[in-house]
C-alpha cells in the first residue's frame, strides 16, 4: 500500500463512521420526536410514573454530589477570583465575571457532565442489557412502543433534571464563593455582591440558561439511548457502547456550548 | 344454520377465516433481511386450532413465531392476520390485530427484570387500557391465581427459578386476553411436574377457560421435542432444512416415516428435560 493510501484509509474510514453515527443519531432523534408528538398523551398511567422515577434518579439523587461540587468549585474558583479582582481594584466587575463564568459556562457544563457520568452512562448499560436480554423484543410483543416506554421518559427527565440541577448549582456556587471571599476579608458587602449579580444578569441569560440546559439533557439522553437501544447488542458489547456514548455526549455538549457562546456574542 | 340465497341455492360452507394465514412466506433470521431463516411456509391456522411446529434447535422456529406474532415482517409471501393481509393494514389496524395475539418467549420468558412478577403482568394492562387501578389489580390477581404465581407476586424475575419465570411469561401474555397464543419451546428446561402443569393449563385454555372469558384460545407451539405434544396437538408441521413441511393431524404424525419426525418423537436434544425424559 502506498504511503498516502495508508494514511488516507483510516481517515476515510473514520469519516464514514462519523457520518454513519450522525445519520443514525438524526434518524433516532426524528423517530423519537415522531413518537413524542403522536403519543403525547397516551398511556399516561405508565409514562408519568416513569418520568417521575427518572427525575428522581437523575435529579434528586444527584443533589448531594452537586452540592459538594458547587461548594468546592465556589471555594476554589469563585472565592479566589473575587479576592483577586479586589486586589487589583476591580471588585465592581465581580458580578459580571460571576455571571459569565458560573451562569453561562460552569453551571450548565458541570451539571451536564455530572448527570452524564452518573446517569447517562447507566442508561446505556440499562438499555443495552435490556436489549441484549430480549426485553425490548418483549415490549414489542406486547405492542408497547420501546421508544415511548424507554426513551421519552429519559429525555424528559434529563432535560428537567439538568435544568434544575444547574439552577441549584449556580445558587450554591455563588453563595459558597462569596463565603470564601468574605473569609478572606474582601471588602465586598453581601448587598453589593447581590446588586452586582442582579445588574449583570439579563433576561437573555435566564432564557438561554433554560434552553442550554434542556438541550444538554436532550442531547445526552438521545445519544445514550441511541447507543443502548438503536442497535442489536450482545452483552459483551455493552461496555464499548457505554464508552462510545459518553465520548459522543461530551463532544456533542461541547459543540452545543460553542453554539451558545456564538449566540451570546451575537446578542 | 346456513341461509339460502335469493335464487334458492344453498352456498357452499366457507372455511373459517384463518386467525393466521401464511402463503409462500419466507422469514428472516431474527428479523434480519439478509438471512433467510425458513421459506416456502404455507399454513392456515383456524380459530381454536392447536398447532405444534417441530424442528431441531436453530431451525428457525423462534423466528417463525415472532413473524406470526407480527414482530418481524416476512421477507416474501403473504401473511394474513384474521383475514387481513398485513401488507395492506394501516398502523392502527395492524396494532389492533397484534393485540389479539400473545407471544410467550422461550428461555425464561424475556421478562422485565426491573419489575416484579405482578408488575410484569400489569404492564400491558396499564399501557393499553385506561381502566381503573382496582380493575387492573383484580385482573392481575386473577391471572396470578390461575397460573399459581400469587405467592411470587412481589418477587422480581431475578429472584425466582427458571420454571417460574417461564410461567410469568405465560401470565404476562394472557393479561390482554389474547385469542391466539404463540409459545416458543415452553417446556424447555422444565421438570416433569412443571411440564404436566403446562400441558394441562394449555389444554384448559384451548378448550376455553374462565380467565380468558371462556373463549377457546388458538394455540401455536414451537418445540424441538414433539413427545409431550403428541396427545395435545391437533395439527403438526416441521421446519426441516429451512423448509416448511406440513404433517397433518395425530394419525398422520403417527404414520409418518419422515426421519426428522421420528427423531423429534424419539430423542431430545439435551437442551431441556421434558415429560418422559
Amino acid at each position: 500500500m502506498s504511503l498516502p493510501a495508508r494514511y488516507l484509509d483510516p481517515i476515510g474510514r473514520n469519516i464514514i463512521r462519523f457520518l454513519q453515527t450522525a445519520q443514525g443519531l438524526i434518524a433516532f432523534t426524528l423517530i423519537t420526536l415522531g413518537v413524542a408528538v403522536t403519543k403525547f398523551n397516551a398511556s399516561t398511567r405508565v409514562i408519568h410514573p416513569l418520568v417521575r422515577s427518572q427525575i428522581y434518579r437523575a435529579g434528586l439523587r444527584l443533589l448531594p454530589m452537586i452540592s459538594f461540587l458547587a461548594c468546592a468549585l465556589g471555594l476554589m474558583i469563585i472565592g479566589q477570583m473575587v479576592a483577586l479582582l479586589t486586589r487589583v481594584g476591580a471588585q465592581n466587575l465581580a458580578g459580571t465575571v460571576m455571571v459569565t463564568v458560573v451562569v453561562r459556562e460552569l453551571g450548565p457544563l458541570a451539571a451536564a457532565l455530572v448527570v452524564l457520568a452518573r446517569v447517562g452512562a447507566a442508561y446505556v448499560i440499562d438499555l443495552g442489557t435490556a436489549r441484549a436480554l430480549g426485553e425490548v423484543e418483549a415490549l414489542e410483543a406486547l405492542c408497547i412502543d420501546p421508544v415511548h416506554y424507554l426513551v421519552i421518559p429519559r429525555i424528559t427527565a434529563l432535560a428537567l433534571a439538568i435544568f434544575s440541577l444547574t439552577v441549584y448549582f449556580i445558587i450554591l456556587t455563588l453563595f459558597s464563593g462569596y463565603l470564601f471571599a468574605f473569609a478572606q476579608d474582601v471588602p465586598l458587602l453581601p448587598g453589593d455582591y447581590c446588586k452586582q449579580l442582579a445588574m449583570a444578569l439579563t433576561w437573555e441569560d435566564f432564557a438561554l440558561l433554560a434552553l442550554k440546559t434542556c438541550s444538554f439533557g436532550i442531547v445526552i439522553a438521545v445519544v445514550t439511548c441511541y447507543q443502548g437501544l438503536a442497535q442489536p447488542l450482545r452483552l459483551e458489547q455493552v461496555s464499548a457502547a457505554t464508552t462510545r456514548a459518553v465520548v459522543q455526549s461530551v463532544v456533542a455538549c461541547v459543540l452545543l456550548d460553542v453554539l451558545f457562546i456564538v449566540v451570546y456574542l451575537v446578542m | 344454520m346456513t341461509a339460502a340465497s335469493p335464487t334458492g341455492e344453498v352456498p357452499a360452507a366457507q372455511p373459517a377465516t384463518a386467525v393466521i394465514e401464511m402463503i409462500d412466506v419466507s422469514i428472516g433470521g431474527a428479523g434480519v433481511v439478509e438471512t433467510v431463516s425458513a421459506e416456502g411456509i404455507h399454513c392456515h391456522i383456524a380459530p381454536g386450532d392447536y398447532w405444534v411446529i417441530g424442528g431441531p434447535p436453530g431451525s428457525g422456529k423462534s423466528d417463525l413465531l415472532a413473524t406470526m406474532a407480527g414482530l418481524y415482517r416476512p421477507l416474501k409471501g403473504t401473511l394474513r392476520f384474521f383475514g387481513n393481509d398485513i401488507a395492506h393494514l394501516g398502523e392502527d389496524a395492524f396494532l389492533t390485530a397484534r393485540l389479539r395475539m400473545g407471544l410467550v418467549f422461550g428461555n425464561g420468558g424475556q421478562l422485565f427484570n426491573h419489575l416484579t412478577v405482578a408488575g410484569n403482568i400489569a404492564l400491558p394492562l396499564r399501557y393499553h387500557h385506561a381502566r381503573q387501578r382496582v380493575a387492573t389489580e383484580e385482573r392481575v390477581q386473577a391471572i396470578l391465581e390461575a397460573t399459581g404465581l400469587a405467592p411470587l407476586a412481589d418477587h422480581t424475575p431475578g429472584e425466582i427459578k427458571h420454571g417460574w419465570r417461564q410461567r410469568v411469561g405465560l401470565a404476562r401474555a394472557l393479561a390482554l386476553g389474547p385469542e391466539v397464543l404463540l409459545l416458543d419451546n415452553p417446556l424447555a428446561g422444565l421438570g416433569p411436574k412443571e411440564s404436566r402443569w403446562w400441558l394441562e393449563f394449555l389444554a384448559q385454555i384451548s378448550a376455553g377457560d374462565e380467565i380468558l372469558g371462556g373463549r377457546p384460545v388458538t394455540l401455536v407451539i414451537a418445540s424441538h421435542d414433539l413427545r409431550p405434544w403428541f396427545e395435545q396437538g391437533k395439527q403438526f408441521a416441521l421446519l426441516r432444512q429451512k423448509r416448511w413441511l406440513p404433517v397433518g393431524g395425530r394419525t398422520e404424525l403417527a404414520c409418518s416415516d419422515e426421519p426428522l419426525l421420528r427423531e423429534l418423537l424419539a430423542a431430545d436434544f439435551g437442551a431441556g428435560r421434558t415429560v418422559g425424559s
